[in-house]
């Protein structure tokens, strides 16, 4: 049927001419010739283009020669050595704000889900507080636990007092400033876990729950690894956001990460704008990399679940049919 | 207390017969206001081949699912080898399983699903090793070893290090028999384990099935597949709107259906 119609198309003279409508010309071969076409022309994006160019011109222009830029002091200040300690401090409050959130965000997540309601109920209040309130107003109340918990009281409570132990340990501020980063984070990871075990088939929970395994061995060696390619991107974006979120630990108040130093160092020297800039070029560094990072990550999980995976044993022992019936991890 | 006074505890001792596989009493099952089984009652002897067919909806794939507690029984009882499915009978009164008393239950029970649910991140003998190493404990090696010669018996002996998404449809489906032999059940459970399938690659499945069939295993498939009700099965239901229209031979029942239902059905499926 389909191998008549297409003699009809290419020996087809006979019936282009019968139905009155032009047919393609034919290369010798008798397959039919490429479309060679005018391509469709876009004359507005390139006025915009030019216009835009333009103005960014200017602008750069106009910049260099501002006195308030500061261009000089911008040179000074941003391989200061105080600026680069300062930039180390916001790698390490990110990183340890990250982990720490990752880690009680997946737990978060999993109690969410378990079919324990007294667990589940735990989550949702933490979750309830956390990505209920700023994390601004939230790293504020750190800094200010030691006001409001000051004594260790032993006894029944309400009742009887037997003993009570002043606490006289302070933390440091950038501990404080860790646990209010962490823990407004493990919320907002515990929601992207959560999306992620929920995006994982049904039927993988069932069939392993068919074979006898507990909840807790199918969430761990069945749910939670096929969930990492849906958590995976979005926390990579989330560590981005937590570069940027760590300028916030100001309200703690800690100083040392790299936007507190840029502002001590111009209530100094009275040169805001100049620092401002030193900051930003430096986060915009961090980010950059970052964003780097994020793109080959998510290359490599948008991919099927087989084809992220090296493949064992093809090439050995593969059958015909297989390379065949198989998608893209054969290729 | 043996599974066999247990069983007479609650229920006449009048068969002396050998105690079937599976025996459900009374079965009913709803969802919300639909009532999905309604007083089911039949029986599988060991080694019998139970084929159960009817239209979608009828509340076959349910039941199987009840027969290992993926679902929970509104009404009945539902005995698998004399033992209670999901509670424990004490002086009169039903006790919930605890989960990892009910996990201990189904790991006997073999079970093949419509879309074979194998575990995509890992290799076909990970899949069939994965639940004799952590349900059961089974020493690596040896898990390992009777996972290749399970593959090997489903005919995929040399697919061992691919991943499901590498096999065909046939074939992930007889891997997901090897991963249920696997645990060594004692009733293996299909459900519509060929509907998803290519029609030319049933076939293998089905091959592989009847030989699982003649080794005497229990089995209760429900399937669309008449022509392996017929040759395979030992006893035939259908079942519609719940209920149990009609049961017996398998080719008795698909040559001279006796009831208007089976034979309408049958006459759209044949």
């Amino acid at each position: 049927m389909s191998d008549s119609h297409r003699r009809d198309g290419t020996d087809g003279g006979g019936s282009a001419v019968a139905s009155g409508l032009p047919s393609p010309s034919s290369l010798p071969d008798g397959r039919p010739e490429a479309i060679k076409a005018v391509k469709l022309r876009h004359p507005w994006r390139i006025a915009v283009a030019v216009v835009l160019v333009v103005l960014l011109v200017l602008f750069v222009l106009d910049a260099a020669q501002r006195k308030a830029f500061g261009w000089a002091d911008v040179g000074k200040y941003l391989f200061d050595v105080r600026i680069s300690q300062a930039a180390l401090v916001t790698l390490e409050l990110t990183v340890y704000s990250m982990v720490i959130g990752v880690v009680l965000g997946l737990v978060l997540a999993i109690m969410r889900l378990s079919p324990n309601p007294v667990l589940k109920a735990v989550s949702w209040l933490y979750l309830w507080i956390f990505r209920g309130t700023p994390v601004y107003v939230q790293l504020v109340f750190w800094g200010l636990i030691t006001l409001i918990y000051n004594t260790i009281v032993i006894g029944i409570p309400f009742v009887h007092t037997w003993a009570v132990i002043p606490i006289t340990w302070v933390p440091p501020l950038f501990f404080i400033s860790v646990v209010g980063l962490s823990l407004n984070e493990a919320a907002y990871m515990a929601e992207i876990v959560r999306a992620g075990l929920l995006s994982v088939d049904p039927g993988q929970e069932e069939a392993a729950k068919a074979l006898g395994m507990s909840w807790w061995q199918t969430m761990r060696r069945v749910v939670i690894p096929q969930s990492m390619r849906v958590i995976i991107p979005p926390t990579g974006n989330e560590v981005i956001s937590m570069l940027k979120t760590t300028t916030l630990v100001a309200a703690v108040p800690f100083t040392l990460d790299l936007f507190g130093r840029a502002r001590d160092i111009s209530a100094e020297t009275f040169t805001p704008i100049p620092l401002l800039i030193v900051a930003s070029l430096w986060y915009l560094f961090f980010t950059s990399v970052l964003m780097v990072g994020q793109y080959f990550l998510e290359r490599r999980f948008a991919r099927g679940t087989d084809r992220g995976r090296p493949v064992v044993g093809i090439g050995v022992d593969v059958e015909p049919s297989v390379a065949a019936g198989g998608v893209g991890g054969v290729r | 207390m043996s599974a066999a006074d247990r069983r007479a505890e609650t229920r006449t001792a009048a068969d002396a017969a050998p105690l079937p596989m599976v025996d459900a009493v009374a079965v009913s099952k709803s969802f919300g206001a639909n009532e999905v089984l309604k007083s089911i009652t039949l029986r599988v002897r060991r080694g019998e081949v139970m084929c159960v067919i009817g239209p979608s909806g009828s509340g076959k794939s349910t039941f199987l699912r009840c027969i290992n507690h993926l679902e929970s029984i509104d009404a009945g009882r539902l005995y698998v080898d004399g033992e209670l499915v999901g509670y424990r009978q004490k002086g009169g009164k039903l006790y919930e399983l605890k989960p990892s008393e009910a996990a201990l239950q189904r790991r006997d029970i073999g079970m093949v699903f419509q879309h074979f649910n194998l575990f995509p991140h890992m290799t076909a003998l990970e899949n069939v090793t994965e639940a004799p190493i952590r349900v059961k404990g089974v020493p690596r090696h040896e898990a390992v070893a009777r996972g290749r010669e399970l593959l090997a018996r489903v005919g995929l002996g040399s697919h061992s290090g691919h991943y499901p998404s590498q096999l065909s449809g046939g074939q992930q489906q007889r891997v997901a028999i090897a991963r249920a032999l696997a645990m060594d059940p004692k009733l293996m459970l299909f459900d519509e384990p060929t509907s998803a399938l290519d029609p030319e690659l049933v076939g293998d499945v089905l091959d592989v099935m009847r030989g699982l069939a003649e080794s005497g295993m229990t089995m209760v498939v429900v399937t669309h597949e008449m022509g392996f009700a017929r040759e395979v099965g030992d006893s035939l239901v259908f079942m519609d709107g719940g209920v149990i229209v009609e049961s017996g031979d398998p080719r008795q029942v698909l040559a001279d259906p006796q009831q208007e239902r089976t034979r309408a059905f049958l006459s759209k499926v044949l």
